[in-house]
């Protein structure tokens, strides 16, 4: 056998070229599920680690205010293994240096300790002195943001008045992985942050000495969620409790969840569209391989080589290649995954990031890469392997080929010699043909899976910010206030147009799915906050009844007319049932909405707000946000523009590195297919190409039958490569649609055109590489060769 | 005479009359580190009309003479002129439109094209070139008028070569080079490949060379051309060539 060792050797260095390409098309499927299940699993693991560690509160809630004795009596209840209380309260502070207006949420600590649940992870620095009434622990992110060290200073306004305040430590906490004020979609780093403090001095600031106005609690094995927070809402509905609430509604898990969940889909999606392709690939490359090399195996019979013998042989050079494959694929997957679940890192605040490769992951791209390839080459070898050997010794015998129903029309005879080869040779090798085309088309299909999200995101932002958030900025008020505010800000500097808006707190259920969101009471046609439907019209409130975002609707299971329970988090925490009267379609977070009059009756209350748009001259904004920050009742103050970039790069910065990633996979990919299939009708075609030189026929002449043939099945693969393409995009669509947004199904011609330029183009490279090959043609021994 | 069985000898000392004139005609080839000496020096001249048999065992250098003279391999040293025109200086563009417009092949493995139909074989060529005759026409010369549509595989070895000879005809060349025509075929068979060959030499005056190891289709040539190690080792005039049908091997 070290004679057929060495034949191996040589044939894996003659084709070093195909050998790659095919390399890089299995390496390519390879990464992807490389990438998505390390990804998926670090920051899973990431995440539990951190979890536990730290003490992750299992049930949150928030009331107004009841004194420490309710807390204690709740502490005993059946399923709690462990509560404990404390104080919040939204700030607002100033940053030296930094003029935009920050809004921070402020926490208690036991004084001077760590808490039992929710306990924080110290980055630097160390928890306040209990003696030290100034001393802070503030969130990393918001550190960072404005290089703030312990020892450093920050000034805050709680309850309205001025405080100084030390930063004793730089820390993260399970609460905050994800770390968004009240209402923000994204983070801001730099203008949100959380703030922890001494019990003592937070209770003093906040007038809550012997008092709480928010629970943290851990459950006992086995206990129902469900069960305690009825419990909860009932021990607090006297204190103003706004409903207990489990991980699933705290922001931060929330969109970790989501995200994870996002991942989870393409971990299963995405490798199984490119590892698919790149099985199917492998396969029918290798079998063509193979059977380039039938000459050789009947030559290898003749010399007693057993069949065996020869399969195992062409099975080594399939392993050879795809062990290469796999090796590309691993650790280019694995370099991928690190960098990716480092990207997450920046929103995801974990102290450390538990990244390891996993065995079960690369064990089944292992599997998949070694059985495509296996079954593509075992199939050509049982193939080639029929042939007896004494057909290695005679001429070739022609290929049949019939006349077809095409022969006698008009096109037919006005297509030259050449046209016809290419024709009656598809014709003639139809599966060939076919998988060829299916070859192709999936790459343009991948091609376009990669690039039409870039457009399709770009949409979603301007439906959102064009069509949705119309306001520059908006004001979110501490207590609801007399709608005579509007008015009044309608006089600052700058301000175009003003309308307020009331927002409070929800629970929306339809049988037994109930979803936690803030129900905004709006102007029945409101100027600055827009409500769509699918082709983009405006909607107007109808005088009852409620909207919803469609995608909140279906999560409910809820239609237009469908009565549904509604219970409002604030105050008397009244119920009602209302009618969903529509559904907007929104492609950014979820959302319910009425008309703000009818939601102030629903409240009790007289015409209120909470909340203002603002529609500014911007280049006045520098005078404005101070005034603005100066308003008693203003709790924070969003800029539109800075949560359009925000999001944007979120944006380019998650989805789109892997759309990108996948992009330049998928080239990889097309050009790989296509360059094979190149050099495999070269090799098929050589004697006939030769023949043709030598019967006369320039380069260019030889080289447009292989260069039209591979044309015409390009240009059948695209439109169908289109085909599966968007099947493909709309199937990850509906994968990926999630709470915070939801990219519409949108492909634009532009995106088509990319795919099929890609594909154009990797045709263009392909068809040079084989000129080269075309070139250094051998007319004599082409000739001479049988075959 | 008889042209079914005897055939006009051209004339065959006339230097105004030569087709192809070789002088000093060296080609070596390296293969690693041998180097091999395919053709020592031949000088040679082929005249219009005329049936030319080269004889040689193997790796006498017949092949690559044949190669040299269809402007398919460039010779290391010497000179090699066809007409007026001088191959041994031909670029590769020039040598292409040489084989276009002025010689016709035969192959051993007849090298036809299978997706293509007996005419349109011969079809491709006379697209491509000037003053060919219709591929209808070529394949009525070498007996194939009623298998026009008959692709290669419908068709037979000896019906393949015919092909293959109405194929290099078709264009009129002036030269037709025939490598081993009937090396894949069996006697009578190859007789009529034979035959057919003779038809188009008589009819239309293709200049004709046969390289062949088989000595006894020497009778019918008008010189037999025999090479032995890149040599001529010499050059027989045959005064009466015998007709095809009569050759026994």
């Amino acid at each position: 056998m070290r004679s057929l060792r060495r034949k191996l050797f040589r044939e894996l260095v003659g084709m070093r070229g195909q050998v790659l390409a095919i390399a890089v098309v299995i390496g390519a499927g390879v990464m992807t599920l490389i990438l998505s299940v390390t990804t998926l699993n670090a920051l899973q693991l990431t995440q539990e680690r951190f979890y536990q560690q730290h003490g992750f509160a299992e049930l949150f809630a928030e009331l107004k205010r009841a004194p420490e004795s309710v807390a204690r009596r709740l502490a005993d209840s059946p399923g709690i293994n462990h509560l404990e209380t404390r104080v919040r309260s939204g700030i607002r502070l100033q940053v030296a240096n930094f003029d935009d207006p920050v809004r921070g949420l402020l926490l208690s600590l036991p004084d001077g300790r760590q808490p039992g649940i929710n306990r924080l992870y110290l980055r630097s620095g160390g928890l306040p002195d209990p003696e030290r009434g100034d001393q802070v622990v503030i969130s990393e992110p918001f550190a960072e943001a404005h290089e703030l060290r312990p020892g450093d200073h920050l000034q805050a306004i709680i309850q309205g008045r001025q405080e100084r305040l030390t930063i004793s430590g730089i820390a993260l906490s399970p609460e905050f992985v994800y770390q968004i004020g009240p209402a923000d979609l994204l983070p801001d780093y730099q203008r949100f942050a959380v703030v922890w403090m001494n019990r003592s001095t937070v209770a003093r600031a906040t007038d809550m000495d012997g008092a709480f106005n928010s629970l943290v609690a851990t459950l006992q094995p086995g206990a129902s969620a469900a069960e305690i927070q009825v419990l909860l809402d009932a021990g607090l509905a006297r204190y103003g409790g706004q409903g207990a609430y489990d991980r699933d509604d705290l922001p931060s898990h929330r969109f970790i969840s989501e995200e994870m969940n996002q991942l989870r889909v393409m971990a299963v999606a995405f490798p199984l569209v490119f590892l698919g392709v790149s099985a199917f690939l492998l396969s029918v490359l290798m079998e063509r391989i193979v059977r380039t090399q039938r000459q050789d195996i009947a030559v290898l019979k003749a010399f007693g080589y057993s069949n065996a013998q020869i399969a195992t042989y062409y099975l080594l050079l399939t392993a050879f290649i795809v062990a290469v494959g796999l090796l590309l694929g691993i650790g280019a997957g694995a370099w991928a995954a690190e960098g990716y679940a480092r990207l997450y890192m920046e929103y995801f605040r974990f102290p450390t990031l538990e990244f390891r490769l996993q065995p079960g992951g690369i064990a089944l791209a292992i599997l998949v890469a070694a059985a495509a390839g296996g079954i593509g080459t075992a199939r050509a070898v049982h193939h080639s392997v029929r042939l007896t050997p004494a057909q290695a010794m005679r001429p070739p015998l022609p290929e049949h080929f019939q006349q077809s129903w095409l022969g006698g029309t008009r096109f037919w005879r006005w297509l030259d010699q050449p046209g016809r080869i290419i024709l009656r040779n598809l014709g003639r090798h139809r599966l060939k043909a076919i998988l060829s085309v299916l070859g192709i088309s999936l790459s343009t299909s991948l091609l376009l899976v990669g690039s039409y999200q870039f457009q399709a995101v770009d949409r979603m932002l301007d439906v959102q910010y064009r069509l949705v958030q119309q306001a520059d900025l908006h004001l979110s008020l501490t207590d609801p206030t007399s709608e005579r505010a509007i008015g009044e800000l309608r006089h600052l500097p700058g301000v175009l147009l003003s309308e307020g808006y009331r927002s409070v707190p929800v629970r929306i259920a339809l049988g037994h799915r109930t979803y936690r969101t803030a129900l905004l009471g709006m102007e029945n046609r409101s100027v600055l906050r827009g409500l769509i439907d699918v082709r983009h019209r405006q909607q107007s409130l109808p005088e009852h009844g409620l909207i919803l975002t469609d995608y909140l609707a279906d999560e409910l299971g809820a239609r237009p007319g469908d009565s549904l329970e509604l219970e409002i988090l604030e105050g008397e925490r009244r119920s009602r049932t209302i009618v969903l009267a529509g559904v907007v379609a929104e492609p950014i977070g979820v959302g319910a909405y009425m008309e703000r009059r009818a939601l102030n009756r629903l409240l009790g209350e007289g015409p209120a707000i909470n909340g203002i748009w603002l529609q500014v001259d911007k280049t006045q904004l520098d005078a404005l946000l101070p005034r603005l920050d100066r308003l008693p009742r203003v709790a924070g103050i969003g800029l539109t523009g800075e949560a359009e970039s925000a999001i944007r790069s979120y944006i380019d910065e998650t989805v789109l590195v892997l759309m990108g990633i996948l992009l330049l996979l998928a080239g990889s990919i097309t050009f790989a297919v296509i360059y094979n299939n190149a050099r495999i009708a070269f090799a098929e075609r050589q004697r006939e190409l030769a023949t043709l030189r030598v019967l006369g026929f320039s380069r260019g002449e030889v080289a447009w039958i292989l260069i039209g043939e591979l044309l015409l099945l390009t240009l059948l693969a695209i439109p169908l490569g289109w085909a599966i393409g968007s099947g493909l995009a709309w199937l990850l669509n509906q994968a990926l649609s999630m709470d915070l947004l939801r990219i519409p199904f949108v492909i634009t011609p532009q995106a088509y055109g990319f795919a099929a330029a890609g594909v154009l183009l990797a045709s263009a490279l392909s068809v040079l590489l084989v000129m080269r090959r075309l070139y250094r043609l051998d007319m004599v021994s082409a000739l001479k060769a049988v075959e | 005479m008889n042209a079914d069985t005897r055939h006009d000898v051209p004339d065959v000392s006339s230097t105004a009359n030569s087709v192809f004139r070789t002088n000093g005609l060296t080609r070596t080839y390296r293969v690693g580190e041998t180097e091999i000496h395919a053709l020592r020096g031949i000088d040679l001249t082929l005249y219009a009309g005329e049936l030319a048999v080269m004889l040689g065992a193997s790796g006498s250098g017949k092949s690559t003479l044949l190669n040299i003279l269809g402007g398919l391999d460039h010779a290391s040293s010497g000179q090699v002129l066809y007409r007026d025109q001088d191959l041994s200086q031909a670029s590769e563009r020039q040598l292409t439109i040489y084989r276009r417009d002025h010689v016709g092949f035969v192959f051993q493995f007849y090298n036809l094209i299978s997706s293509l139909t007996a005419r349109e074989n011969v079809a491709i060529v006379t697209d491509i070139c000037r003053d060919a005759m219709a591929p209808e026409q070529a394949l009525e010369l070498v007996g194939l008028g009623q298998r026009l549509d008959h692709f290669p595989a419908q068709l037979s070895g000896g019906e393949q070569q015919r092909v293959a000879i109405a194929r290099a005809i078709a264009k009129q060349p002036a030269v037709l080079l025939c490598d081993e025509p009937t090396g894949a075929l069996d006697s009578a068979t190859g007789r009529q490949v034979l035959e057919a060959l003779l038809a188009v030499n008589q009819r239309l005056g293709t200049t004709t060379v046969i390289i062949t190891h088989n000595a006894v289709i020497g009778e019918m040539a008008h010189r037999v051309i025999l090479l032995r190690d890149g040599r001529i080792a010499s050059i027989e005039r045959n005064a009466q060539p015998c007709s095809p049908s009569t050759l026994v091997w």
